[in-house]
């Protein structure tokens, strides 16, 4: 789980972390105000499976496109990328094009998230 | 998918190929070789016999201490010191796992932000829970396994709460226990432990009014030790500030002190090799019992339905699927 730029709320973010943690999964929580590059560095030494980014800024078209970038470069768009938070609707399908497996908007019960990994990431749990 | 693919992929590759990154110092190879470590995977022993003779030259530091003390960002701070001598940091770092799901919430990356970005720094979290051979082994074969990939300085962080997580911080070169303030009687409740087996004592938050006198507290109860055996050193209490590195060199002077001494008195040898020993024995121990389980699922079934109606004891139970009686 990871809270990209300058956005101090990670409420969500720990929210999310304690539900998946509660599903069996391990969940390393980056902490506040990280970059891309901090949090890509952190997914390939975790070699972790899906990176979940928490967005309340409204920064996500440009700071989760350059996740996935990142990934790419490091050789590990293997990794799902995901993100929760208060994204328009009409950027969903943009995130989704850019390489964002799912989004979910507030108000989403946290078990849709946890079937969501548990299905995109069989080894997850 | 063809990104799912590749992942399969990987799971399948080649020990020696992925001993051959680990080694180069590929950090994916690394991570990926942890990730083995973690899941007990088939290809472990064939990676880790690759990767074993390469291991035993780095400083291994464990750090251990109540939750809350301080450690990750005093090991932050550490960490600074030790690049500004050029050596490569490898950080292996245990959160408690919950006993009921298996998972874990692991944060203490959180502190050591600053390194994520610096190349000679590897951090990696670990879950207390369900590893092949105990945490202790689990943690030492990740810290193993960023010797062989080049890099200098190991350090170990725990909860210093329950054995296992002991056990991780003092398979290490130095064991350092932190504590904090106004404490007083967490140290008592320690002193049967955790305290004999650190080295070097921190007390950490010592801006804290009641910094000087938890120092005080402690040392008088390592006195007590020395008193009780004059031959044992009493060992060094340091004042630190994770904050703003206050101590922190000191901290390392402490450290490195008590290295020179291991080494002059030969204690370094004797506590490697006690520490390996440790590791084989809790390693065969944890194949045991998975042996152990599995003949309870299938050919041993019916042993335990016998012991719950109360016509075989635990005792004899245990002696049929060792195949002893």
């Amino acid at each position: 789980m990871a809270k990209v730029g300058l956005d101090g709320h990670d409420r969500g973010a720990k929210i999310i972390a304690r539900a998946l943690r509660d599903a069996g999964m391990e969940v390393i929580y980056t902490g506040l105000h990280q970059t891309p590059e901090q949090v890509v560095e952190a997914t390939i030494q975790e070699d972790a499976d899906a990176i979940g980014v928490s967005i309340l800024s409204g920064a996500h078209m440009t700071l989760l496109p350059r996740i996935v970038d990142l990934l790419k470069e490091n050789d590990a768009e293997d990794v799902l990328v995901f993100c929760g938070g208060t994204i328009p609707k009409e950027d969903i399908p943009k995130l989704k094009e850019a390489g964002v497996g799912e989004v979910f908007t507030p108000g989403t019960p946290t078990k849709k998230a946890v079937e969501y990994l548990r299905r995109a990431v069989p080894s997850a749990s | 998918m063809a990104s799912k693919g590749k992942r399969e992929g990987r799971e399948k590759e080649s020990a020696s190929a992925l001993a051959e990154g680990v080694v180069a110092g590929d950090k994916r190879s690394l991570a990926r070789a942890i990730s083995k470590i973690e899941r007990g995977d088939e290809n472990l022993p064939a990676l880790f016999s690759e990767l074993y003779p390469r291991t035993g030259e780095a400083i291994t530091i464990g750090f251990t201490g109540p939750p809350g003390v301080g450690k990750s960002s005093i090991i932050a701070k550490l960490i600074r010191l030790y690049r500004d001598e050029d050596k490569k940091v490898g950080v292996v770092s245990v959160d408690p796992s919950s006993p009921f799901t298996k998972g874990a919430i692991l944060g203490d990356r959180i502190r050591l932000a600053d390194h994520f970005l610096d190349k000679d720094v590897f951090i990696r979290s670990m879950g207390s829970r369900g590893h092949l051979g105990g945490l202790a082994a689990a943690s030492r074969l990740a810290g193993m396994t960023m010797e062989a990939a080049g890099f200098d300085v190991i350090l170990y962080e725990t909860v210093g709460v329950g054995q296992g997580e002991v056990e991780v911080a003092s398979a290490a070169d130095t064991v350092v226990l932190c504590l904090q303030p106004g404490a007083g009687d967490a140290v008592q409740a320690l002193k049967a432990g955790v305290m004999e087996v650190a080295d070097v004592f921190c007390i950490n938050k010592a801006d804290h009014p009641q910094a000087r006198g938890t120092a005080a507290e402690v040392r008088s109860i390592l006195e007590i030790g020395h008193e009780l055996d004059p031959d044992a050193p009493v060992p060094p209490i340091v004042l630190t500030r994770g904050d703003t590195g206050e101590g922190v060199a000191e901290l390392e002077k402490a450290i490195e002190a008590h290295r020179g001494h291991l080494i002059e008195t030969g204690g370094m040898e004797r506590r490697r090799r006690a520490s390996l020993r440790d590791f084989v024995i809790s390693w065969a121990t944890g194949r045991l019992e998975k042996e152990m389980e599995e003949r309870l699922r299938g050919e041993d079934a019916d042993v335990m339905e016998r012991v719950y109606e109360r016509r075989l004891d635990p005792i004899a139970a245990s002696g049929k699927i060792l195949r002893q009686a």
